[in-house]
């Protein structure tokens, strides 16, 4: 239990940090605005059919969040906070309060991008139900993986390229399974219909969580 | 360089040539592909090879980060660097032998996706060793990567299948569990197969030792 207070203590930190730049949740929604308007600039009246709508959205989130989620790490290490931090808690607390804050970064972004999505695309969700349980596993994936991926290039150069090179083989489980599972929420259909894909997202995060707490230590020490 | 300690290398060299005979003259043309069926003795060894790769530079990262030493990251990157190699020629052994048999040369198959995101993570990896400066560091963070994407592609055997519909053909493995290779073909691919594992081998053991050299020399010299 002491990790966990540790991590909910290195979560509010970041959290305010965040809160007085706002540099992380600038550049993630701002990004994620600019591609869907582009997208919905180019297609103009026209509506797409579901098999383009879903992968649109999961595009957008990803790549988003190549844009925002590594600030987590890259920022300690730029501003030289992250040896203090070494010092001072488990790698276990670390990795987690970032993880949480990541998740929250992630849905925050998803509570802004979705209605607009959804407007601006003329998207009607079928069930939304079973297209709100896809968007929060597929964001409990993509967030444990941004996050360890995040860790691994704070220490090298060229980060910000290295950064979706990276995490893009890792995620592509929760890319496919997530892009599969919206179509199917967005065509009306049930959860036994989207069991499988879920089934998949639900176990690869946990997998991807699991091994990210037991291997974020050989990155974090020295 | 006495014959005896080398007699696997000479006895190599003839297996090789034997097979090469073997697979245009001795096997017959398959039922239904004809004479495209004989890429399969050096197509399927070539696949073989990239996953084996891929497993071993696996488990020698999971060494380096319990022990620590240099020569477990030399294993690691020597046969991740072999694996790139193999899992490029089965890339396009198998685009031209589709071009021939489905008229292109890249349509998605399952098998193809599979190929082609064992290519992404071997190009991240090698993405990510040049990133990172610091010798230990590069084999620490490339060891935690390695071990990350070995560890998603369990999902991509249960995910792609669901997606994707297969045309490739399975000779060996398929859900009847049978073979369905005549008995002269399946000589001459498991010979095939053998010698391409025994290749490998050999490619391996120049590898880590011209590595092994190259280290102690650098170390020389500071």
């Amino acid at each position: 239990m002491h990790s966990v207070r540790e991590a909910y203590f290195i979560f509010l930190k970041d959290f305010q940090l965040e809160f007085r730049s706002r540099y992380a949740l600038n550049a993630i929604f701002l990004f994620a605005v600019t591609t869907l308007t582009a997208v919905s600039f180019s297609i103009g009246p026209q509506r797409l059919k579901t098999e383009i709508l879903s992968p649109l959205l999961w595009i957008i989130l990803f790549f988003s969040a190549m844009t925002g989620l590594s600030h987590i790490f890259v920022r300690e290490e730029e501003q030289q906070t992250a040896d203090t931090l070494r010092l001072v808690t488990s790698s276990t607390a670390v990795f987690l309060g970032k993880w949480f804050f990541n998740l929250i970064l992630l849905i925050a972004l998803e509570i802004i991008i979705i209605p607009l999505y959804l407007a601006m695309l003329g998207v009607e969700v079928g069930n939304s139900a079973v297209f709100f349980t896809v968007l929060l596993l597929g964001s409990l994936g993509l967030s444990s993986v941004a996050t360890l991926i995040a860790a691994i290039i704070s220490q090298a150069s060229a980060k910000g390229a290295l950064f979706a090179v990276l995490s893009f083989p890792i995620s592509l489980p929760v890319l496919i399974s997530g892009i599969h599972a919206t179509r199917i929420a967005l065509e009306g259909g049930t959860f036994s219909d989207g069991l499988p894909d879920l089934q998949i997202l639900f176990s690869f995060s946990v997998v991807i969580f699991t091994l990210s707490v037991l291997l974020f230590e050989f990155i974090w020490r020295k | 360089m006495s014959l005896d300690r080398n007699w696997w290398k000479y006895f190599l060299g003839c297996w090789m040539v034997l097979i090469i005979l073997g697979a245009f003259l001795y096997a017959p043309p398959a039922k239904g592909l004809g004479d495209t069926a004989r890429i399969l003795f050096f197509h399927v060894p070539m696949a073989w090879l990239a996953t084996l790769s891929f497993l071993i530079s696996a488990v020698s990262s999971i060494h380096y980060l319990r022990r620590r030493e240099r020569i477990y990251d030399i294993w690691a990157v020597s046969a991740a660097q072999i694996g790139l190699l193999f899992a490029i020629l089965a890339t396009i052994t198998g685009s031209i032998w589709a071009k021939k048999i489905w008229h292109s040369y890249w349509n998605w198959d399952p098998r193809e996706t599979s190929i082609f995101i064992l290519l992404l993570i071997y190009a991240a990896y090698f993405a990510l060793r040049s990133a990172v400066d610091v010798d230990e560091q590069r084999a620490k963070l490339a060891a935690v990567y390695s071990i990350i994407a070995f560890v998603t592609v369990p999902f991509f055997i249960f995910i792609i299948p669901r997606v994707y519909e297969s045309l490739h053909p399975d000779p060996l493995i398929n859900p009847e569990g049978k073979i369905k290779m005549d008995s002269r073909m399946l000589q001459v691919f498991l010979g095939s197969l053998f010698g391409f594992t025994i290749l490998f081998y050999w490619i391996l053991r120049i590898k880590v030792s011209a590595a092994r050299a190259k280290f102690v020399l650098d170390n020389l010299k500071e």
